[in-house]
C-alpha cells in the first residue's frame, strides 16, 4: 500500500492544511517512508488483545458542572486575530 | 563555591543563611545568560524584569522567615508551559506572539513558593522532534560542543542547565524529550509516571503520553522538584490522587535488597561502543553498591517506536486542530472563506514536522485505515505495557542506555522523517507505558562520526508505575560514588 499524490491532497484537505505544489511530492515520499517503517508491526500477533487507550487505570473523573467567572474575557479576546465588541469574529460559514 | 554550578539544595542554604540574596542570585544567572546564550541559543525569551521583581519579593519572604524550598531559586521553563502575560511560542510561527492569559499549574506552584522564572527555553516546534532543530527560531547548541545538537525536544532547557544558565528547568516528555537531551547534555533528567504531574496549561502534543518533568544537576535536586510539582489537579483529570512521598528524604536507603534488571534488547545493534561500555561500567558500579543484577527480556522493545510513529501523530492531528487562525495565533492574510482561513493559516503557519505528523495521524485515523494502523498500534502498545508488568514482577528497576548514541552534529539528521523515532527508540517503550524514569550522566564517549571528541553518555533508570522512590534512590546512590554529574563543559 503506497500513498499517491492524490492521497496526499486528500489527507491535506481532511487536515485543513493547504500545501504548495513542491510540498506534495515531499510529503508523499515522507509518508511512504513512515508507513514503510511501521510495516513490520503487522507481524506482531495481537489476536484477542484489546487496544489500549490509557495507562492510568482511572475511570470517569467526574466533577460538578459549575460555571465560574475567570474575569479574563478581555484578555482572551485580545489574542484573537479579529474581534468586535468583545466577540471573536469569524468569516461566514455558508 | 561557584554559585552558578551549585545545586538547589546548596542554594537554599546560601539563601537561608543570607550569604546571598535572591536578587544577587537572579542577577548572576541573568548575566550568564547574556554572556553565553548568544552562542548557545537555549532561550527564546528572557524575562529579566519580571525575574528581578520576583527576586525582590523572594528576598522579602526570606527576611520575614517565610522561605520555602524554592523561594528565590531561579529556573527556566520550556516554551511549552503557559506563562501569564509572557510570550509562549511552542517554538512555532503559529504562536510566535501568543500571550497566555493564565499560568500552567506547575508554573503557578513554583510562583506560589516565589521561585524565579528566568525565561522560556527553545524546543522542537510543538515538541515534535529530538534535536531542537525544528524550532522556528533555529537550533540550540550543545554546551559540550557547539556544533552538536543538545537533543530534544526539551533541548533548550537541557542546554540551559548544562551550561549553568539555570539551576533547574521545566521540561516535557512524550517519548524521550527529557531523557534523551539529559543524556546528550550530561545532566540529570526526570520523566515522571504518567499522571503524576498536572499538564494543565501545557501545550498538548500526544495526550496519552505527555508528561511534565525536570532537569537538574543531581538526582537529589530532581527529587526536590518532584515533591513540589507532583499531585492531583482538578484541572487535569488524568492526575492521580496518590500521596506524594518526601522523596528527597528517602534517598539514602541501602541497595542491598534491590533487584535490578538489564533488558538485553536495549543494547541494540548500532549502539555506539563507548555508550555500551559506559553504561555497563555504571551497572557494575551499582552492583558494587549491593544491588543484585540480572538480565531480563522485553522482546517487543523494537516495536515501541513503530507504535509511537502511529499513536503520537494520531493524537497530534487531533490536538493541533485548535490552531485554526480564529481564537489566537497566526492567521493568513488571504482567505476568502472559512475553509481558506483554516487551510491557509495552517499551511503557512506549521513547520514541516508538524505538517508531517498531522498528516500521518489524519491518515492513520481516516476511514478504512483506522483498524490497520491506529488500533493495531494500540494493541501492540498493550502488549508492551504487559511486557513491563511481567518484568517488574522479577525486578525492582531496569538499567539501560538512555540513547544509543552521543550527540550528533547539527544538520546531520535534518529532514529525515524517521530520525526521532530511531533516536528515541530506548525511551519510547517506557513512555508508552507511562513509567517513571531518569537519565543520569555516566561518563563520556566518542561519536560514531569519528571526530575525536568526548561527549556525555546517559544511564537510564526505569521504574514500575508510581515507582519514583526507587529510581531516585538508585540514581542518588550512584551519584554518591561517582563524579560525572559534577563535570562541566569547558569555557563556561
Amino acid at each position: 500500500m503506497s500513498i499517491s499524490i492524490d492521497d496526499v491532497k486528500h489527507i491535506a484537505k481532511l487536515a485543513r492544511i493547504e500545501l504548495r505544489e513542491d510540498e506534495l511530492e515531499k510529503f508523499r515520499a515522507d509518508l511512504n517512508k513512515i508507513l514503510g517503517y511501521i510495516e513490520v508491526l503487522k507481524t506482531v500477533n495481537t489476536d484477542g488483545v484489546e487496544p489500549l487507550a490509557q495507562v492510568t487505570g482511572l475511570q470517569n473523573a467526574f466533577r460538578e458542572d459549575q460555571s465560574e467567572n475567570s474575569g479574563l474575557q478581555k484578555d482572551i479576546v485580545k489574542n484573537a486575530p479579529e474581534s468586535e465588541r468583545g466577540f471573536i469574529k469569524v468569516k461566514k460559514v455558508f | 563555591m561557584d554559585i552558578a554550578f551549585a545545586t538547589i539544595k546548596e542554594l537554599r542554604k546560601l539563601l537561608n543563611t543570607k550569604q546571598i540574596s535572591a536578587v544577587e542570585l537572579a542577577k548572576e544567572f541573568l548575566s550568564r545568560i547574556k554572556e553565553y546564550d548568544q552562542d548557545l541559543r537555549s532561550f527564546i525569551t528572557v524575562t529579566e524584569e519580571q525575574a528581578l521583581a520576583q527576586a525582590r519579593e523572594a528576598d522579602r519572604a526570606i527576611a520575614a522567615g517565610e522561605a520555602e524550598m524554592f523561594t528565590g531559586i531561579p529556573f527556566a521553563a520550556k516554551d511549552l508551559f503557559s506563562t501569564r502575560g509572557i510570550k509562549t511560542t511552542a517554538a512555532s510561527k503559529i504562536l510566535e506572539n501568543f500571550q497566555p492569559v493564565y499560568d500552567a499549574t506547575v508554573i503557578r506552584k513554583l510562583k506560589d513558593q516565589k521561585a524565579i522564572l528566568l525565561g522560556k527555553t527553545n524546543l522542537d516546534q510543538f515538541a515534535h522532534g529530538s534535536s531542537t532543530e525544528t524550532s522556528y527560531f533555529g537550533p540550540t547548541h550543545n554546551p559540550w560542543h557547539r556544533d552538536r545538537i543538545p537533543g530534544g525536544s526539551s533541548g533548550g532547557s537541557a542546554a540551559a542547565v548544562a551550561a549553568s544558565l539555570a539551576p533547574f528547568a521545566l521540561a516535557t516528555e512524550t517519548g524521550g524529550s527529557i531523557r534523551q537531551p539529559a543524556s546528550l547534555c550530561g545532566i540529570s533528567g526526570w520523566k515522571p509516571t504518567y499522571g503524576r504531574v498536572s499538564r494543565y496549561g501545557v501545550i498538548a502534543m500526544a495526550s496519552s503520553a505527555d508528561s511534565i518533568g525536570t532537569f537538574a544537576r543531581t538526582v537529589e535536586d530532581l527529587a526536590l522538584t518532584a515533591e513540589i510539582l507532583s499531585g492531583f489537579d482538578p484541572k487535569d483529570s488524568t492526575t492521580s490522587k496518590k500521596d506524594i512521598a518526601p522523596w528527597s528524604d528517602m534517598l539514602s536507603g541501602s541497595l542491598d535488597d534491590c533487584k535490578i534488571g538489564v533488558p538485553k534488547e536495549y543494547f541494540v545493534s548500532g549502539i555506539e561502543p563507548d555508550v555500551e561500555k559506559r553504561v555497563k561500567e555504571a551497572i557494575e558500579e551499582i552492583r558494587k553498591l549491593g544491588a543484585k543484577i540480572q538480565s531480563v527480556s522485553l522482546p517487543l522493545t523494537m516495536f515501541g517506536s513503530m507504535v509511537y510513529a502511529i499513536v503520537t501523530p494520531s493524537e497530534v492531528s487531533s490536538n493541533l486542530s485548535r490552531y485554526d487562525g480564529i481564537r489566537y495565533g497566526y492567521v493568513t492574510k488571504e482567505a476568502r472563506d472559512l475553509y481558506e482561513i483554516y487551510a491557509k493559516t495552517r499551511g503557512e503557519g506549521f513547520g514541516d514536522e508538524a505538517k508531517r505528523r498531522i498528516m500521518t495521524g489524519t491518515y492513520a485515523l481516516s476511514a478504512g485505515y483506522r483498524d490497520q494502523y491506529y488500533l493495531k498500534s494500540q494493541k501492540v502498545r498493550r502488549l508492551i505495557v504487559n511486557g513491563f508488568s511481567e518484568v517488574f514482577k522479577q525486578v525492582d528497576i531496569l538499567l539501560c542506555p538512555s540513547s544509543p548514541n552521543v550527540a550528533i552534529k547539527i544538520g546531520s539528521a535534518a529532514d529525515d522523517p524517521l530520525f526521532g523515532y530511531i533516536a528515541d527508540q530506548l525511551n519510547i517503550p517506557a513512555a508508552l507505558a507511562g513509567l517513571p524514569a531518569l537519565s543520569i550522566p555516566c561518563g563520556f564517549g566518542k561519536p560514531k562520526d569519528g571526530e575525536d571528541v568526548k561527549l556525555p553518555v546517559g544511564l537510564q533508570i526505569i521504574g514500575p508505575q508510581w515507582g519514583e522512590e526507587k529510581i531516585f534512590q538508585v540514581g542518588h546512590a550512584y551519584q554518591q560514588v561517582t563524579e560525572f554529574h559534577k563535570m562541566r563543559p569547558r569555557n563556561l
